[in-house]
């Protein structure tokens, strides 16, 4: 056993665990949080995913001893203020789950994804997409979701410009 | 202090100060609430709807939602017929001690059945509520009208009072009738369906937006003070005997509490769980294998059914004289279809979690079936009934009889066991190995055309490799209990399919078996339920078949079809022949069919593109899809680009949420149809992971899917027209669909799902395409 510091969306958070333990079962057996899951232990499926450093994880096969002070970001993590990531918010106006269990790892990986692209392709969004799965077959709701994400997240980029522009005409 | 739901229904129908409904039943993780847990009394109006004094309305239902929005559906119809608004309504399903025993999920009944007692509970809400505000404002119920929980007298709406006012936190203490809970019943009416506001509305799923932002509390996600973790350790080969276990190899694991082993069945408990995955990995055991080979691999998997001396056969069901027809016919068509064993897979492995505490035990499980469960366990563990309750909660949908029964017994063993709450959940490889499996088929079929090309015999015989499907819950069928020798004392007898359409063929006979595998228990290729447990097989031979016969006769395959369905004019009380037609006719418009014979002329390029149509029905609910493809003649790979699904189910509840379930039921048969096959050599299953048992993924996903909702009833507008059920009926002739694309696109016919990449390579080579 050993003390691991972790920050966990912007909170540290101290644990006593040996450290090869993987940072799954930490997240969610010691700091109580219900958006990463178990689904496969391989890194195959996805629905344990987290956000470390701009980066999808899948926190199943990853060591807690070796994400020791970097900033994890789960599902519980990305509203901001109150409000709902608009990834998340797409999710409910397209009504993507069925069950819902995988959605964590495809709201997450798409997450990566717009943060790097905020206008993928429909090619890209397959393919940044293509390893993780959803048993209860969402896959076209989910790509639906992801442009309609992109497309807020556009929108509000051009709001927030302009508004700048408006404030620098205006001093 | 809050009450709880038995609190309430304990009392008298004195006020309940505090009452809360759904957040203190469902969210009492200590599982420490007191028992016993009697059954609900059906018959009391108390027992499904509860009514609080700020006037909003929470229903009891003893189903289970699988992600396919039939708690948000129930909440519609019952609102409805009370006259309640949606969003002053909720709902809590398949919480034993708190739902009356509807039975939890299954056979896509929720609406087609069950919605009609839970609609006549909230009618008789109604009435009753209707006849207190009639003394309350002393008029006449005649008098009276209701909007939005709110009675007014219709001609001075300034006298008026609410439902809150007339009920909240009081019981009705109205007895209700019916001969079983099916039926249960009150005195009033249910309403004409076009009276209906919140029906056929689309409110948003309300399960959603707690799924979005990580704060829902799933099965996996129940602890409790002092509660240990388990992990299964599974025997190596089917059929293996346990020997000897040498504890020692565990001693270095910290945490260890304890290695339980009774027969068979082997787990270890620990205090964290990681540390249980190591123990279980680290576990020496001796196991002793069997003399004879369990089953044979699966690439002999289609011999062994083809010569196999079937365990059960159905008497042949025969019209007219299906042997003299074929004699005359003009040209006789043959050909046999094999579909593979297929897997739930669950996207989240099989778990529970049970509580002993109180000298009872509370069992924590997304299990669709948590009555039968309970029922299971009492008489595995010999608890009384009364001593135990199911926590329903949601979990990772697997559609059909799962591993998720499994691991609820596991607990509850385990809990009783150490004495202390356990959660066990299984490892991937546990759960794609040993999860149950849907029924391999070969299905034979033979068509006789005349000379004008006529369907003038027909004769299909179909085997399905099952040695009975699994009950759901039984204290003898779950895998810890026949690991442990506990047993049916003989299989069930099983059953395969037959063709489900509505053609008029004047000869035909139909025939069916079920063949066993060798190892018949505590065997990883045991088969329970999954998905409309037979038809998506059934529905592949026959439909395929069809499409032989179009092509054989050089006819159009929507026209050769209809041509089918029109010859008679018989139908049956659900009129599922015009809704049939009215469903071939609505694909094929939405699709813009051209009409001619497969195959089109081959393309010249790479890619090679068909169409191909396919149609079922289940129970009263009718399907007719179409999907285009394309096939890379390079590669083998083949992508469903688009697909047209017309779908008759009669009233519709919520339409959104429908097209979001025939979506996923649809590329569910997309991913069977191209990708799903369990793998075994003669002693075990070989499919352990994703890599193993590959699935659909993003890559696949189709440019458009378009939902046809179709009401062919020929009386459309009928104020009883029939909510029939929707999860499984859609999941059937998509294999069929493809396989049919696919001949159109190449002139290759391809019987043996799934079309994987290498095999319609191999397929397009032989036939030099």
């Amino acid at each position: 056993m050993a003390s691991i510091t972790l920050r966990v969306n912007g909170t540290s958070r101290m644990v006593d665990v040996d450290p090869a333990t993987p940072l799954l079962y930490v997240l969610r057996n010691d700091l109580d949080l219900h958006g990463p899951r178990f689904g496969c232990g391989l890194g195959q499926c996805g629905a344990c995913t987290v956000i470390i450093k701009g980066e999808a994880v899948r926190s199943c096969i990853r060591p807690v001893s070796t994400v020791a002070g970097a900033e994890i970001t789960t599902l519980e993590g990305i509203a901001q203020n109150g409000k709902l990531h608009p990834l998340q918010q797409a999710w409910i106006d397209e009504q993507v789950p069925a069950c819902g269990f995988c959605q964590n790892g495809q709201i997450l990986t798409a997450k990566a994804l717009l943060d790097k692209n905020p206008t993928p392709t429909d090619a890209q969004i397959r393919q940044g997409m293509a390893n993780t799965l959803c048993r209860c077959m969402t896959y076209y709701r989910i790509q639906s979701a992801i442009k309609r994400a992109s497309k807020t997240i556009a929108s509000s980029k051009t709001i927030a410009t302009a508004s700048r522009v408006e404030s620098e005409v205006i001093a | 202090m809050t009450a709880t739901r038995r609190d309430f229904l304990k009392t008298s129908g004195a006020l309940v100060v505090g009452l809360t409904v759904a957040g203190d039943i469902v969210l009492d993780a200590q599982g420490t609430a007191a028992g016993p847990y009697p059954d609900l009394d059906y018959k009391q109006l108390d027992s499904w709807i509860v009514i609080r004094p700020d006037n909003t309305a929470t229903f009891f239902v003893g189903k289970t939602d699988l992600g396919q929005g039939t708690g948000t559906a129930f909440r519609q119809i019952m609102a409805d017929e009370l006259d309640m608004p949606y969003d002053k309504t909720s709902c809590v399903m398949g919480v034993t001690d708190v739902t009356v025993d509807q039975g939890g999920s299954g056979g896509s009944d929720a609406l087609q059945t069950d919605g009609y007692p839970m609609r006549r509970v909230a009618a008789e809400a109604r009435r009753v509520l209707l006849e207190m505000a009639a003394a309350r404002l002393g008029v006449p119920v005649a008098q009276l009208t209701v909007s939005d929980g709110v009675v007014a007298v219709t001609t001075d709406s300034s006298k008026r009072v609410t439902y809150g006012e007339l009920i909240g936190g009081r019981k009705f203490n109205t007895t209700l009738t019916g001969s079983n809970i099916n039926a249960t019943t009150g005195a009033a009416r249910l309403k004409d369906v076009n009276q209906f506001k919140i029906v056929g509305q689309s409110p948003q799923r309300y399960d959603i937006p707690a799924k979005v932002d990580g704060s829902l509390k799933w099965a996996v996600d129940v602890k409790v003070p002092g509660m240990l973790h388990a992990r299964n350790v599974k025997p190596p080969v089917a059929g293996a005997t346990l020997v000897s276990i040498d504890e020692s190899s565990v001693g270095n694991v910290p945490g260890l509490v304890k290695v339980v082993s009774k027969g068979n069945y082997v787990a270890v408990v620990c205090e964290r769980e990681e540390q249980a995955i190591q123990a279980a990995r680290q576990l020496k055991v001796n196991w002793q294998k069997p003399t004879t080979a369990a089953f044979p691999s699966s690439e002999d998997l289609y011999g062994f059914i083809r010569t196999a001396k079937p365990t059960s056969s159905t008497p042949p069901s025969i019209v007219g004289n299906p042997d003299a027809a074929m004699m005359t016919a003009a040209k006789v068509v043959e050909a046999e279809y094999e579909i593979p064993f297929q897997g739930h897979t669950s996207i989240g492995p099989a778990h529970a979690m049970a509580d002993p505490s109180n000298n009872q035990l509370t069992i924590y499980s997304n299990d669709m079936k948590s009555y039968g469960m309970r029922e299971g366990i009492a008489a595995f563990l010999q608890i009384p009934k009364d001593r135990i309750r199911v926590v329903w909660m949601e979990g990772p949908q697997a559609y059909g009889r799962t591993a998720a029964d499994d691991a609820g017994f596991e607990a509850a063993y385990l809990a009783k066991e150490l004495g202390r709450p356990v959660r066990v959940q299984w490892m991937r490889n546990e759960e794609t190995a040993w999860d149950t499996k849907g029924p391999a088929f070969v299905v034979k079929a033979r068509g006789g055309l005349d000379a004008q090309g006529n369907l003038i015999a027909f004769d299909y015989d179909a085997r399905a490799a099952d040695f009975g499907h699994l009950g759901y819950n039984e204290a003898d069928t779950v895998l810890i209990a026949q690991l442990m020798g506990i047993r049916p004392s003989s299989p069930n007898r099983g059953s395969s399919a037959v063709p489900n359409e509505m053609y008029a063929i004047p000869n035909r006979r139909v025939t069916t078996h079920v063949v066993s595998l060798p190892t018949v228990w505590e065997t990883p290729l045991r088969t329970g339920n999954l998905r409309d447990p037979n038809g998506p097989q059934s529905t592949f031979g026959s439909e395929s078949f069809i499409d032989e016969l179009a092509a054989a006769a050089k006819v159009d395959a929507v026209e050769f079809r209809m041509k089918l369905l029109t010859s008679s004019k018989d139908d049956d009380s659900g009129f599922k022949r015009a809704r049939s037609i009215a469903c071939l006719k609505a694909a094929a418009d939405a699709f813009k069919w051209d009409t001619r014979p497969s195959p089109k002329r081959l393309d010249s390029g790479d890619i090679l593109t068909g169409r191909g149509i396919a149609y079922t029905y289940r129970s009263q609910t009718v399907v007719a899809q179409i999907a285009e493809v394309e096939v890379n003649r390079r590669t083998g790979r083949v992508w469903v680009k688009r697909i047209v699904c017309a779908h008759d189910c009669g009233l519709v509840i919520n339409p959104e949420a429908l097209r979001r379930t025939l979506e996923g039921g649809v590329l569910h048969s997309v991913s069977r149809t191209l990708h799903e096959e369990v793998r075994f050599d003669t002693e075990k299953v070989t499919s352990v992971d994703w890599a193993t048992y590959p699935t659909m993924t993003h890559l696949d996903t189709p440019e458009s899917i378009e939902i046809i909702i179709v009401n062919g009833d020929p009386n459309p507008k009928r104020p009883d027209l029939p909510h029939y059920g929707a999860g499984e009926t859609v999941c059937k002739p998509t294999l069929a669909a493809i396989a049919n694309a696919i001949f159109d696109a190449t002139g290759v016919r391809l019987r043996r799902v799934p079309f994987r990449n290498e095999r319609v390579l191999a397929a397009l080579k032989t036939a030099r395409v």
